[in-house]
């Protein structure tokens, strides 16, 4: 028992990151009808501004005499770098996709990837093959729930996650603005008749995933303080099965079925030899596929999806 | 006319120049010692290292009056040469040394990328080579000419099993690695067949992997927590060792974790921090905390060197020192240098408990050297300390 309840844990955790990637993969989808693949780097670049900022801050309380409380550096960090972060993805926006909005989907989706790549090899460039550490804002607290160890970071981690999904789903539901996204998704050909640019919508489209993925990144720091130029490729490919899983351009899919694949992914090496963990657990969401092809929240009637 | 016919004199000079000093070595008997380092290119701290170590140890000699063989003192000269990190270089260097300078024996290239294609060379010209850094295998496999100062990779599997099993008593190992890397896959085997050698089939009670770019191991980790196990080997390079040992501990992991010579990096404890202090892992030498003619040679390397010696400086050491002891265990030098390069060729592969400052060594058939490893110990500060040497 403990033992299942450690993993669903460690699941919880895990999961949380596909979740915040697969918001921006689906998002994009729903309004530019394209897969944005260079959202698994943005993660990266977000996950190492957020480095940068937190070293800054950290250095600022230093030479200021005041140590700032590591909660307080980290909230900044998590603010600041998801500001920074969307303004990477309005610029990916403007100068990767803008230019090909009607040019054959294939070159879009090439555009991302090279994208990219850029954005890998321009890290490497400027910081070097180095890892990085990534500061432990918190200091590491263990919990244990009879036999289960539970640390302050996943809760956090977890905390944060679902927080900001709530916070997203709020914007799209509520707001003007939401409303203006959803109508897009609906039809992006009558809506800017109406009086509402794509212009405006894609890169606040990019920006909000953008900083969803920063967000990811600074959490991801957090549990995992190894930081490489690459670190986004794996996680981003693994975060668009879970986009596609949930349903193309559906939010709340796009969320469910990033936790379900980190329960799949924890749950096989539980159960299985961890050596063939990604070879049933990708295996499991090929047959998942294939019963429904359209994800558990895509509609089989239209490629246009709902917010 | 005139002019070409003084060039045409001075070179004929300097050709019998040449001609009468060969000569001169020939009856004197000079022994060369060829030494093939990377003195450019990408690790040009190897090629100091073993240039510094070389000149420290002909410093000795010399002190000595040469080398001594069969009651007669040989005067001993160095022949460094520069492979630039290169493995062409590295062959063409070795071909030099053997066939004009003819050397006696040779001493080096550092990295297998080198000493694989350059041992080939030695090989065939039937000229003694000792690598002292090279783990590779292939370095030296079906080369009786060619030995090497380390041990092998798949060596340390049955060290830290050893090691484990007298420090700690334990009896049940966790092992987790790379299933998609060779160093850290062929270490997990031999470690697993070493233990369960000792503790009988099964006691290895959780042999969990990953594959590289993995930054989750939760739930291989929650499974080995669960298996019993008493320690974790886990024989990774730095950057995942830093996400393995903070997940343990975060997963609730109280035993020791132990690791191999690739955790040897100063960004182990960069990146791993607190979470790593304590923690034991197999290498070829620490400089911390080194004792008696280690600690001597440590002590004069930074002295006049100014930083302390890394591995590659102690191996090379070594390794000048059993060429050492293999020359002057001869009855004689004949001066005829295919002779005598077969002579200490057999004489290396006669070296029996050789004492270095990286432990003892005898060499196998293979020329490799069957030697004790150092395991170190991460100290409270950060800082890689010697804990004890262990045999196989």
């Amino acid at each position: 028992m403990e033992f299942f309840l450690q993993n669903l844990v460690n699941a919880l955790q895990w999961g949380s990151f596909y979740a915040l990637i697969a918001l921006g993969y689906s998002m994009v989808y729903s309004i530019l009808m394209l897969f944005n693949f260079a959202h698994g780097d943005i993660f990266m670049v977000g996950s190492y501004i957020g480095l940068g900022i937190a070293t800054l801050l950290l250095g600022l309380g230093v030479s200021a005499g005041w140590a700032m409380p590591g909660w307080l550096v980290l909230i900044l960090t998590i603010i600041i770098s998801m500001f920074l972060t969307a303004f990477v993805g309005i610029l990916v926006e403007r100068i990767g996709y803008r230019p090909l909005r009607d040019a054959p989907r294939a070159s879009a989706a090439i555009t991302g990837l090279m994208i990219g790549i850029i954005l890998e090899t321009g890290n490497l460039a400027l910081l070097g093959a180095r890892r990085m550490s990534f500061p432990p804002l918190i200091k590491s607290v263990t919990y244990d729930f009879g036999g289960v160890f539970v640390t302050n970071k996943k809760i956090l981690i977890v905390l944060v996650s679902l927080g900001l999904m709530y916070a997203l789903h709020n914007f799209i539901q509520r707001t003007k603005w939401g409303m203006a996204m959803r109508a897009m998704s609906y039809d992006y050909l009558a809506v800017p008749l109406m009086g509402v640019s794509l212009n405006v919508i894609a890169p606040m489209t990019f920006a909000i995933g953008s900083g969803l993925a920063s967000a990811a990144g600074i959490l991801y720091g957090l549990a995992y303080p190894v930081l490489d130029p690459y670190m986004g490729i794996l996680l981003g490919w693994k975060a668009f099965v879970a986009a596609i899983l949930g349903g193309r351009g559906s939010i709340l899919g796009a969320a469910l079925a990033g936790f379900l694949l980190g329960f799949i992914e924890i749950f096989v090496a539980m159960i299985f030899p961890s050596t063939l963990r990604d070879l049933i657990a990708y295996s499991i969401i090929l047959l998942i596929l294939t019963f429904r092809p359209y994800g558990f929240f895509g509609q089989a009637h239209s490629t246009q999806l709902r917010l | 006319m005139r002019r070409f016919s003084i060039l045409a004199v001075a070179c004929l000079v300097v050709a019998l120049a040449f001609t009468t000093n060969a000569w001169s070595f020939g009856r004197k008997t000079v022994i060369k010692i060829g030494i093939n380092a990377p003195i450019t290119g990408d690790i040009p701290k190897v090629g100091e290292g073993t240039k510094y170590a070389a000149e420290m140890w002909l410093e000795d000699v010399k002190k000595a009056g040469g080398l001594e063989v069969g009651g007669k003192k040989y005067p001993v000269e160095l022949v460094i040469e520069d492979n630039e990190a290169k493995a062409e270089s590295a062959v063409k260097a070795n071909t030099k040394m053997i066939t004009e300078d003819e050397v006696l024996v040779i001493v080096g290239p550092q990295s297998s990328k080198q000493a694989v294609p350059a041992g080939d060379v030695a090989n065939n010209y039937e000229t003694p080579m000792i690598s002292p850094w090279s783990t590779n295998p292939n370095t030296t496999k079906d080369r009786p000419y060619v030995f090497r100062g380390c041990f092998l990779d798949p060596f340390q599997g049955p060290v830290l099993a050893n090691f484990i099993t007298e420090e700690f008593g334990f009896k049940k190992a966790a092992v987790l690695y790379d299933v998609a890397s060779d160093y850290p896959k062929g270490l997990a085997e031999f470690f697993k067949q070493a233990w369960e050698k000792l503790h009988g089939p099964g006691s290895v009670v959780a042999y969990e992997s990953f594959t590289t770019k993995d930054t989750d191991f939760s739930s291989q980790l929650t499974k080995i927590i669960k298996s019993g196990a008493q320690v974790l080997f886990t024989p990774q390079y730095y950057n995942e060792v830093a996400l393995i040992v903070q997940q343990a501990h975060e997963l609730g992991w109280k035993g020791p974790i132990v690791g191999s010579d690739s955790w040897g990096s100063a960004e182990t404890v960069q990146l791993c921090g607190k979470d790593c202090y304590g923690l034991f892992f197999s290498t070829h030498y620490a400089a911390a905390g080194a004792t008696g003619a280690t600690k001597a040679f440590i002590d004069r390397y930074q002295k006049k060197y100014g930083y302390v010696p890394d591995d590659v400086a102690a191996l090379t050491w070594d390794s000048l020192g059993i060429v050492k002891t293999a020359i002057e265990s001869l009855d004689k030098l004949t001066g005829k240098i295919k002779k005598d390069r077969k002579a200490v060729r057999d004489a290396m592969a006669r070296v029996k408990n050789y004492k270095g400052i990286t432990g003892q060594m005898t060499f196998t058939e293979d020329g490799d050297p069957i030697k004790c490893a150092v395991i170190v110990r991460i100290s409270d500060k950060g800082e890689y300390e010697f804990y004890k040497s262990v045999c196989p």
